[in-house]
């Protein structure tokens, strides 16, 4: 397919990675927040092919990692709810939330329904006006402009049935965070492209100006990757600390304009809850005032108290304190079969494709 | 979760667009790309169209990375 095979070349792979070889000196960690990076290393063989002292960390790269036990059960509360529908992306189904989890409420009778796109839940809460329909928003910026499109239309057609549990993430305050906690070695971000389409690169520059460390925003073929890698340990190497983009074919200074006052028109900046890190300042979405009526946390319902999983290491896997292999449940007791926690669970979570590729 | 494919548009209508896939024509929303044309590429994520992909800078970048690979 275009823009995809030729950004595949082996060929050119060798000649990048005999570059990195060449011009990286020292041990150096760079973490990458996006699970479709951490996929494509392992997918690829990237890992293998750098030199042993480049390491690759993986940060909360995940929404469906990220989101709360908090909010999962709250989705498996309604569910309870008679008449309620809920809309998910296939993804979270079988996160487990405190004691339960959407695909047990599914089996025990619960309608929940798989959708693909935020245009089919309203879709759904069209074709059934009798039913409440609540859609559990998850997502990074990617995903942001497609939920508040159909949050605008169901403004727009006066569909009342439809409600948002709105879990929704924003990165570049998370990176703050991690940065401020000073937890981790970090000498580099390989940042996420396809957030970056939609926000661009400047809600990044505080990553170069403030925290004195380079940034580049990569694309997810494997010469994306290795020329990405190649640019972070250029600068290292060079003592310089500068945002760059890779990924210029599809991301732009200012992303996407269309799509952020999508964002901006239907939501305001908030904090938002995190698994593993807690509250976080400004890196989530709240309604705006005339959408609050959507909001699913009106609907009136009783929540079982959150816990967590005892020896769940999630928590400490996401801000890439812990790798998967710390964790004395993994492969022992925790399987994607069989998952414990969210990082086991989503297709792009860190424990899912350690298990896969390790 | 934030996987995106290039897809290219080979029809549009109103605010929908169909889009070839690997072979496939997926219908999608071009809401957050109303500029797109028919025969243009575009990142497709979630059922949207969530942005167009340069050809121009995806030519360059292809050129650059085939110098880097040669020189060494």
């Amino acid at each position: 397919m275009k823009f995809i095979d030729e950004f595949r070349d082996k060929e050119i792979a060798q000649g990048l990675i005999q570059r990195i070889r060449a011009i990286s000196s020292r041990p150096i960690q760079l973490m990458e927040v996006c699970g479709t990076h951490t996929v494509a290393f392992f997918r690829y063989g990237i890992r293998g092919m750098l030199p042993a002292h480049v390491r690759l960390i993986s940060g909360p790269g995940c929404p469906v990692c990220v989101t709360p036990n908090r909010d999962i059960d709250l989705a498996v509360a309604l569910s309870r709810r008679k008449g309620l529908i809920i809309a998910i992306f296939g993804d979270m189904m079988r996160v487990p939330g405190s004691t339960s989890s959407l695909q047990k409420e599914k089996a025990e009778g619960g309608d929940i329904r798989i959708i693909t796109s935020s245009l089919e839940a309203l879709q759904i809460a069209r074709e059934n006006p009798g039913k409440e329909v609540v859609f559990f928003a998850i997502g990074f910026e990617t995903t942001s402009p497609t939920i508040a499109v159909a949050l605008l239309q169901s403004k727009r057609e006066h569909i009342r049935n439809l409600y948002f549990l709105n879990s929704q993430k924003r990165i570049p305050s998370t990176i703050r965070t991690l940065l401020q906690a000073e937890r981790i070695q970090i000498d580099g971000f390989i940042l996420p492209g396809h957030v970056s389409t939609i926000i661009g690169s400047e809600p990044y520059q505080f990553i170069s100006s403030e925290f004195n460390l380079p940034a580049v925003i990569t694309g997810f073929e494997p010469l994306d990757i290795l020329q990405g890698v190649w640019m972070l340990a250029r600068q290292i190497e060079e003592k310089r600390a500068s945002l760059e983009i890779q990924y210029k074919r599809v991301v732009h200074e200012k992303g996407n304009p269309v799509a952020i006052s999508k964002i901006d028109e239907a939501f305001e900046r908030d904090g938002a809850l995190w698994r593993g890190l807690g509250w976080i300042p400004d890196s989530g979405y709240g309604f705006r005032e005339a959408l609050k009526d959507r909001d699913a946390r009106n609907l009136e319902v009783e929540v079982e108290p959150s816990k967590e999983h005892p020896g769940c290491l999630c928590g400490e896997i996401l801000q890439g304190i812990k790798a998967p292999t710390d964790c004395s449940l993994f492969k022992r007791g925790c399987s994607p079969e069989n998952p414990i926690g969210p990082c086991m669970v989503s297709l792009e979570g860190t424990c899912a494709t350690y298990f896969k590729y390790l | 979760m934030c996987l995106s494919i290039p897809a290219r548009i080979v029809q549009i209508e109103n605010n929908t667009a169909k889009a070839e896939v690997g072979g496939l024509l997926r219908e999608i929303s071009i809401d957050l790309c109303p500029e797109v044309a028919v025969g243009e590429y575009v990142l497709i994520h979630a059922g949207f169209a969530i942005q167009r992909v340069d050809e121009k800078e995806a030519g360059e970048t292809l050129e650059l990375l085939k110098q880097l690979a040669e020189a060494i």
